[in-house]
């Protein structure tokens, strides 16, 4: 007789609960990673078009955070393939998707757009950057006592120059116009990017609640509050770091060769900066909310008044099952809240990055409403799954589709970022970048 | 005019290949079509004479090699009772690969259920496996070419090329797919390929004491099954989402899923 | 040094000829459209083989008939006759070689498949003589009591 000795794990087997009549392969298939993966992809997807709002159509009192929202959303762009790493049972076969597209397929066209993306916010960043790396390469040159840290940039800095030197005027106007360029076919690049990630779930048509020809406009419109939201969020956190610092005599997240004279940047510019873009920044992100409130609330109201045959079934998950979840958090907490916060007069900076930080959390909710939710009915109809999320992994299938995948996948980028800042600094204040 | 020479030369030289190829395809055409027979594998469920005992279930695991101890499997067996009242009970415990040998419905969390005799209205058993459908939603939605649609029209996957997405998983209406315990892999009935290729029957079709299930050629007229689907009532499940299934059942119900 | 907007272009360049360099080294060379086209026949044409190559485990009575023709023989008029072999004595595999004995499946669980009576009308179920698995000899193995191949008692 044949033995079966080998390991045997049911995927989705551990997180999943079922009620009523569900059929025997159905489980949560898609949990945690996959609520990460459209938030990632978003979040890359809305810091972008947040810096490109400055390139492209000249906002200048964006001028501070485009720079750091281009940075970041570079940092964010290999967490946006991390939760589909994490995600697939065989990751070795992941390049597959590059190898073999099969086009009919939404998830196929990733690994091409993905990378189309990442060469253009690389490029971006190259020409954004450019005369700072020329600038690094000979001042770190003729320095005499390098730092190992200094030590190991000056290649490193030689390499990504891609040995163009010059910095004249008429080369740094070809980088404007470049600049530009790129920003500017970012911005679909970006939406592609992301409303495919929409159209992943809306073109499922076995799954009621995924199929809808609005779901790729959701998943932008949200993308970009979410990617404006964490750029708020994120900007306000590093710069209140940098007032800390400051108050110290410190100058942290800069290269001290471009602290003024040496010295920390007095806190009180830091402030100003701080508000100033922070309360400009939030006005876009009312805006963008607005319009992925409209889209998401007319979705429902059209399945209400509809009421195909899987009504019953998503009433029963929208009224009863995620009644908390979907009014409570997403609209309650991380919409009309924040949309209230931000319309009421007198908007200050901390009002401002607390109704950010509700609006990131009620995006995540979105997600999660959408992914976890549209898998908490059977294909039957009349048996209901419930995703309980791994919070103690027993083995790496736990971990990876628990509260561990989660926070290697939120704290990533952040990670990224830093490394990253040191190389493109990302707080940079001098007139001549752009 | 030497461009004019090339593509006069490009044009003779075309025409030429295809008269030549075209003539080979003319040189017998029987020979052609008894090489390429004409094959499209159907599978017929006759719901009245399926008794649930599971032996189908218990035959495709080990035919399959899906552990027997693991609830996932490429076909399963469901209990529908249908109330006086018009209320339906379903159930479905371990997708019945022990059968059906309590009155209890297994509700999973809302427990076990008992519905008293005198109130079943009528109760049956429904065999479901892959349909192989026509338009496969789960091969279109492939990302990487790992399952596909053989010329005979059965559906199935390389497990050497499979990444294990899940989106096939999610696209198929049925729910026939599911991850292999073991492969790490996408999984789903192949209609038992290797043993119809070869002349022979299904697994799950041989284990079945009662005839419930049958494999045919629905292009053979003279096919049992092609006869019966021609010449009887047969239901397909969900056609509303147009994959155009090709397994067939007798006596299906509005109230089976 | 004219055109350096230019070189990032190049370093894409670079790295998308070495994809598809990779990519012809890593793609098998049988893997393309098939006869279902690209929407659902797009796969490695040599998986179909590996398929068709797969392991049977079931060998159906005609197999078992090659030496035990006289049991079949016996057996087919049975009561329980319509009942393949495998399903109580276990799939054949390479039997007699591997395994050289199949391990038969005497439980009472076995014989509930089909006879724990259930109430289903508009089934074959309703057919089949049914007992209450929690009345009747509770504990006992059928086959105590009942010649598995032909269970009903008063023939025996």
């Amino acid at each position: 007789m044949v033995e079966q000795v080998a390991q045997m794990v049911v995927h989705g087997e551990a997180w999943t609960i079922k009620d009523l009549f569900v059929l025997p392969n159905e489980y949560v298939y898609w949990s945690i990673q996959i609520v990460l993966y459209p938030y990632m992809t978003g979040l890359v997807a809305g810091a972008f078009v947040l810096s490109s709002l400055y390139h492209v159509f000249n906002v200048e009192k964006l001028k501070e955070i485009a720079r750091y929202a281009l940075v970041f959303s570079f940092a964010l762009l290999p967490v946006a393939m991390m939760p589909l790493m994490l995600h697939l049972m065989q990751p070795f076969r992941g390049i597959n998707v590059l190898m073999t597209p099969h086009f009919t397929s939404a998830i196929s066209a990733f690994g091409i757009v993905f990378m189309t993306y990442a060469f253009i916010v690389a490029a971006e960043i190259w020409f954004v950057y450019r005369k700072f790396i020329v600038e690094s390469i000979y001042r770190l040159t003729e320095k005499q006592d390098c730092t190992r840290l200094e030590r190991l940039l000056l290649p490193i800095y030689k390499v990504i120059s891609l040995g163009a030197m010059d910095i004249s005027d008429k080369a740094l106007n070809s980088d404007h116009k470049a600049i530009k360029f790129l920003a500017a076919l970012g911005i679909p690049v970006a939406c592609f990017l992301h409303g495919y990630a929409g159209f992943i779930f809306g073109s499922v048509k076995a799954n009621a609640l995924w199929m809808t020809p609005l779901m790729p406009v959701i998943f932008i419109c949200s993308a970009v509050v979410s990617g404006i939201a964490l750029c708020i969020v994120s900007y306000y956190l590093f710069m209140e770091i940098r007032k800390w610092a400051a108050k110290r005599g410190k100058n942290w997240l800069l290269p001290d060769a471009l602290a003024q004279g040496g010295t920390a940047i007095p806190v009180e510019q830091l402030r100003s900066i701080q508000e100033h873009e922070v309360k400009i920044t939030s006005k876009y992100l009312l805006i963008f909310m607005t319009a992925a409130l409209t889209l998401e609330i007319l979705d429902m109201i059209f399945r209400g008044y509809t009421a195909v045959k899987s009504w019953d079934a998503l009433r029963m998950v929208i009224y009863e099952h995620d009644f908390m979840k979907i009014f409570v958090y997403q609209y309650g907490i991380g919409n009309f809240l924040p949309f209230l916060m931000l319309l009421l007069p007198g908007l200050t900076t901390r009002r401002a990055v607390i109704a950010s930080s509700l609006v990131l959390f009620g995006v995540f909710m979105m997600r999660w409403n959408v992914v976890i939710g549209g898998q908490a009915f059977s294909l039957t109809f009349a048996g209901f799954m419930e995703y309980s999320m791994p919070i103690i992994p027993h083995d790496i299938e736990t971990f990876k589709e628990g509260l561990g995948g989660m926070l290697s996948v939120i704290v990533t980028p952040f990670i990224i970022f830093y490394f990253l800042n040191m190389i493109f600094p990302a707080f940079m204040t001098d007139n001549e970048s752009h | 005019m030497k461009r004019r020479d090339f593509l006069k030369n490009t044009a003779v030289f075309v025409a030429g290949a295809s008269v030549s190829v075209a003539a080979l395809d003319f040189i017998d055409p029987k020979e052609l079509l008894a090489a390429n027979p004409e094959l499209k594998w159907g599978f017929l469920v006759d719901t009245y004479k399926c008794v649930g005992c599971g032996f189908c279930v218990k035959a495709c695991k080990t035919e399959s090699d899906i552990p027997f101890e693991a609830n996932v499997t490429r076909t399963w067996v469901e209990r529908y009772v249908i109330k006086r009242d018009g209320d339906v009970v379903m159930d479905c415990p371990k997708g019945a690969r022990d059968g059906y040998t309590t009155k209890l419905l297994d509700e999973n969390r809302s427990g076990m259920v008992e519905v008293p005799d005198e109130e079943i209205a009528q109760a049956f058993f429904v065999p479901k496996l892959c349909n192989h459908c026509t338009t496969p939603a789960c091969v279109q939605v492939c990302p990487v070419g790992a399952t596909y649609q053989t010329a005979d029209g059965v559906v199935l996957v390389d497990w050497t090329w499979c990444i294990g997405c899940g989106y096939c998983i999610m696209g198929c209406p049925y729910g026939v797919r599911f991850f292999h315990p073991v492969e790490r892999v996408a999984d789903k009935c192949t209609f038992c390929y290797h043993r119809i290729s070869k002349g022979g029957n299904t697994a799950c079709a041989q284990a079945c004491p009662f005839g419930a299930r049958q494999i045919g050629n629905l292009k053979d007229p003279n096919d049992p099954v092609a006869q019966a689907i021609m010449t009887q009532r047969v239901g397909i499940l969900r056609d509303e989402y147009g994959t155009k299934p090709n397994v067939y059942y007798i006596g299906l119900n509005k109230e089976v899923r | 040094m004219k055109n350096h907007v230019w070189r990032p272009l190049f370093v894409v360049i670079v790295i998308v000829i070495g994809i598809l360099v990779f990519r012809a080294f890593y793609v098998p060379s049988d893997f393309g459209v098939q006869e279902r086209g690209y929407t659902f026949g797009y796969h490695r044409l040599s998986n179909e083989q590996e398929w068709k190559d797969y392991p049977a485990k079931h060998k159906g009575n005609d197999y078992c008939n090659e030496c035990h023709d006289d049991k079949i023989e016996e057996l087919e008029s049975a009561q329980h006759g319509i009942i393949p072999c495998e399903n109580c004595h276990g799939a054949a595999f390479d039997h007699p070689n591997d395994p050289e004995k199949l391990t038969i499946d005497r439980s009472r669980g076995l014989c509930l498949r089909c006879h724990a009576e259930l109430i289903m009308p508009s089934s074959g179920r309703n057919d089949i003589p049914g007992i209450d698995p929690v009345e009747h000899n509770k504990g006992e193995e059928c086959s105590e009591c009942h010649n598995p191949h032909n269970p009903s008692l008063e023939d025996m």
